[in-house]
């Protein structure tokens, strides 16, 4: 899934302060599982919203809603109605969310309320971890099943690097050597001799080198 | 056992701490509530395992966003007793009525009021 988290509190209210109706948006996708821009996450935000503007004394003017996904356009149409009298609409769906709101509606100011922080899953309750960079070009089988582009930290493709020790990267003890689980998973396999190999440089025209990219289905358009 | 403790207190009966979330506080807080507490059983004794854990993490987290809101965090606390101990419901019950009435009432409350 993509993984988000909530920007600081005082960040947004910055944000939305010269603006008096506010819809807080949230999605049923990716940032419902990180616990980041669900119906819940929803709900907590414009309270929030609402405690720090009585506090100020204004009265408090914010909606909620909390679309199917944000990244469709067909979603978009359940933003119609609810957007019509709103100053300012904070998204707090990944990064792409807040882009498609402010592609299909053109007079409404749209604040992020995440930060987009990578494509991962989660370790346990409430801890998520990343796990893939979107290269376009998918080689983990090189190397155990495991990603040392997402994963270590220089992406070597032929590590590990000498920073490698008891098993952590040198940048952190909190952080795994992904070179050390590669040789650990390759051992298991049988499959050692693959690392006597040398992997080239990778063409990196499929990750974001080759521009804004796009995939075409030619048998799923309409 | 007749005992007496404040009667500004409202009673909420939930059927488990664990039930409480972070959104209840809050929309407690933004009806203008002065402080809420949060009163589980005892550590180790929830009958639904973690439930009374989960509830003082999330008291923990209502805290946090006080305080980014410019509020007393000690206006939300979370108390551990179990069913047989009425005088330490009373005892919590002042105890919490008196922490409140020193920081005084809630700005929320008071904007609300006015308004
Ligand atoms: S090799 Fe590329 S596509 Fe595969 S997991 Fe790593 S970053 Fe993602
Ligand atoms: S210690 Fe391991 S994970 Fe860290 S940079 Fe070196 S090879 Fe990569």
């Amino acid at each position: 899934m993509v993984v988000a988290e909530r920007k600081p509190l005082n960040e947004l209210l910055e944000m939305v302060q010269p603006y008096k109706k506010i819809l807080v948006a949230g999605c049923k996708g990716c940032v419902t599982v990180c616990n980041a821009g669900g119906k819940k996450e929803v709900e907590i935000l414009a309270s929030e919203l609402r405690i720090a503007r009585k506090k100020e004394g204004q009265e408090p003017d914010v909606k909620e809603i909390t679309l199917e996904r944000q990244c469709d356009p067909e979603y978009m149409d359940q933003l119609t109605e609810v957007i019509k009298d709103r100053d300012a609409v904070l998204s707090i769906a990944c990064s792409v969310g807040p882009q498609y709101i402010a592609g299909r509606f053109d007079d409404k100011v749209v604040f992020p309320g995440l930060n987009t922080t990578f494509i991962g899953g989660s370790l346990e309750h409430g801890v998520f971890a990343e796990f893939c960079q979107a290269c376009g070009a998918c080689g983990i089988h090189n190397f155990g099943g495991l990603c040392p582009i997402a994963r270590c930290s220089k992406s070597l493709l032929n590590g590990p690097c000498g920073g490698s020790s008891k098993g952590k990267c040198e940048i952190s003890k909190e952080v795994d050597c992904v070179w050390q689980l590669i040789y650990d998973r390759l051992n298991r396999l049988g499959q050692m001799d693959r690392l006597t190999r040398v992997i080239p440089c990778k063409d990196w025209t499929t990750s974001r080198d080759g521009g804004p990219r796009k995939t075409i289905r030619e048998d799923l358009k309409l | 056992m007749r005992l007496q403790y404040p009667t500004n207190i409202r009673v909420i009966m939930v059927p488990c701490t664990g039930r409480v979330d972070v959104i209840h506080l809050l929309n407690a807080i933004e009806e203008g509530a002065d402080g809420i507490y949060v009163a589980g059983c005892l550590e180790g004794d929830c009958h639904y395992i973690s439930g009374n854990l989960k509830a003082r993490k999330r008291v923990g987290q209502v805290k946090k966003i006080l305080t980014e809101l410019g509020l007393e965090p000690e206006r939300v606390e979370m108390y551990n007793l179990s069913a047989a101990q009425g005088p330490r419901f009373a005892e919590i019950a002042r105890e919490m009525t008196e922490k409140i009435k020193n920081l005084g009432p809630s700005p929320i409350g008071q904007k609300a009021k006015a308004a």
